[in-house]
């Protein structure tokens, strides 16, 4: 399986996307409405509306303008029309994404209003949904992929069957060249301890559990005011028979497989930058939020292995669900990509899982839709770090 | 692989609780569990509806002893616990947070 190619859109600076879109992104959420007029004006591009962008500060500010560009920079992006309430901060988004040489153009809302921002922009993304509908794709080896894990809704078959599929798939890619990323901070509390040990080495362990600790002592401590059981383990994992957090972070850590080591520790929506390898990313545990910072990371695509059936997708990354639950698979298949509930019986074993994971990251890549797309979910929801000015 | 399949996983031999992987399990039932790290095969008899997903004790667990999943502590029993028995929030929590 050391040859595996897929057919990917490569773009200028090199790195390789599954999806060719054209992203109208607004800079805030005033520019939300404009946003969403031009996707309407031109059909076939793609407005990602959110809720910040206004009044933020420090490192919350650092965090939105690494999000939102990264976003437009992601090489599932072929070009960006951005849109922000005035030009300073606007130009700033534009001038990150332009650092990829993909074409992208900014607009700013005051001394013009919505309506004529509205008709400038949608001539130019008429142009730039032209122009990307020529680009081809091209057969690219396994290792110019980036993919991103995240499990969502988790219960014990996820330890058992779905977290160790995509434990496999991260031990054979990571030794083919692939970019692998996991995250979810809060989620390992239990599990720090061995998580620390899968670092490559003691600087980038104590990295890690220094994020961790961190979390723990700026967020959880000043803040709870439980033992957390509802929010982390969540409802639907309590439903699913998880019972405390050491539980639940034992079974997520089946995640990163049984050999792979993790060579850096990236910050919320950072980009990697010491080559192929596995990545941990500080973000928090909620579906939505992890994977849009792990898109504005550059990932292009995700895995999302899933017990009780969380229904997340992403507008710039695709979402694999995948399942070893077989209530799941039976009651809302409509979401499940794979299905592993095989494993629980005995009727598979975990290397025929995890090879049923690569054919199905290979036919995503290539262009199958996944049940999220199809479905149409396109959450997109910025990480924010503490309250506006 | 095994022509019948499992009523329960097992993570590791060291583990004080089984995971129910089939649905309709009602209190009485004998079932069979599969020890997933040794590949051993065991029964035990549930005192309880086990719905899927959920966990039962392999063994007596005492009030404030650590239990192991996977070989490792998920946290401590907060009454006695008999063998068969619905393990869950009402019986079993974290040690941390």
């Amino acid at each position: 399986m050391s040859n595996l190619s897929f057919w990917g859109y490569r773009r200028e600076n090199g790195r390789v996307g599954i999806r060719n879109h054209v992203v109208i992104l607004p800079l805030d959420d005033l520019s939300n409405a404009a946003c969403e007029a031009v996707a309407n004006n031109i059909k076939g591009t793609l407005a990602l509306p959110h809720h910040y962008g206004r009044l933020q500060f420090g490192e919350d500010l650092e965090l939105h303008f690494r999000t939102l560009i990264g976003a437009g920079a992601n090489p599932n992006v072929a070009a960006v029309v951005v849109i922000g309430i005035e030009p300073g901060w606007t130009a700033r988004v534009v001038e990150g994404i332009a650092k990829t040489g993909k074409p992208v153009q900014g607009f700013a809302i005051e001394q013009h209003g919505d309506i004529e921002t509205i008709a400038s922009a949608s001539r130019v993304a008429k142009d730039f949904l032209q122009a990307a509908s020529e680009l081809q794709r091209e057969e690219c080896p396994l290792s110019d992929l980036w993919v991103s894990h995240k499990c969502g809704e988790s219960d014990t078959t996820s330890g058992m069957g779905a977290n160790p599929t995509v434990g496999n798939f991260i031990d054979k890619t990571d030794a083919m060249g692939v970019t692998n990323c996991f995250g979810e901070t809060s989620e390992i509390t239990g599990a720090e301890h061995l998580c620390r040990e899968r670092a490559i080495n003691k600087e980038v362990g104590d990295k890690w559990f220094a994020t961790w600790q961190a979390y723990m002592d700026e967020v959880i401590e000043p803040n709870k005011t439980s033992d957390l059981s509802e929010s982390q383990p969540t409802k639907g994992n309590i439903e699913g028979g998880l019972t405390t957090i050491e539980e639940k972070a034992m079974g997520n850590l089946q995640k990163i497989g049984k050999n792979a080591k993790f060579i850096d520790v990236l910050v919320p929506a950072e980009t990697p930058t010491k080559g192929p390898g596995l990545y941990f990313m500080d973000t928090s545990s909620a579906a939505a939020e992890c994977v849009t910072l792990q898109a504005a990371g550059g990932f292009a695509v995700h895995i999302f292995p899933t017990g009780q059936g969380n229904i997340i997708g992403n507008p710039i990354e695709p979402v694999i669900k995948v399942t070893a639950n077989p209530r799941t698979v039976r009651t809302m298949g409509e979401h499940v990509d794979l299905d592993v509930s095989g494993l629980l019986r005995r009727e598979m074993n975990l290397d025929q899982a995890g090879d049923a994971l690569i054919d199905m990251v290979i036919r995503t890549c290539n262009g199958r839709l996944t049940a999220a797309e199809a479905l149409g979910h396109r959450e997109f929801v910025m990480t924010k770090l503490y309250r506006s000015a | 692989m095994s022509s019948t399949p499992p009523d329960f996983l097992v993570h590791d031999e060291r583990d004080a609780v089984g995971v129910v992987v089939v649905e309709g399990i009602e209190a009485g039932q004998n079932l069979s569990g599969w020890i997933m790290d040794s590949d051993k095969t065991i029964s035990v008899k549930v005192n309880h509806a086990i719905p899927l997903g959920h966990k039962f004790a392999l063994k007596n667990i005492s009030n404030g002893e650590s239990v192991l999943k996977y070989g490792e502590n998920i946290g401590h029993a907060v009454a006695d616990i008999a063998p068969g028995d619905h393990v869950h929030v009402h019986n079993l929590k974290t040690s941390k947070w």
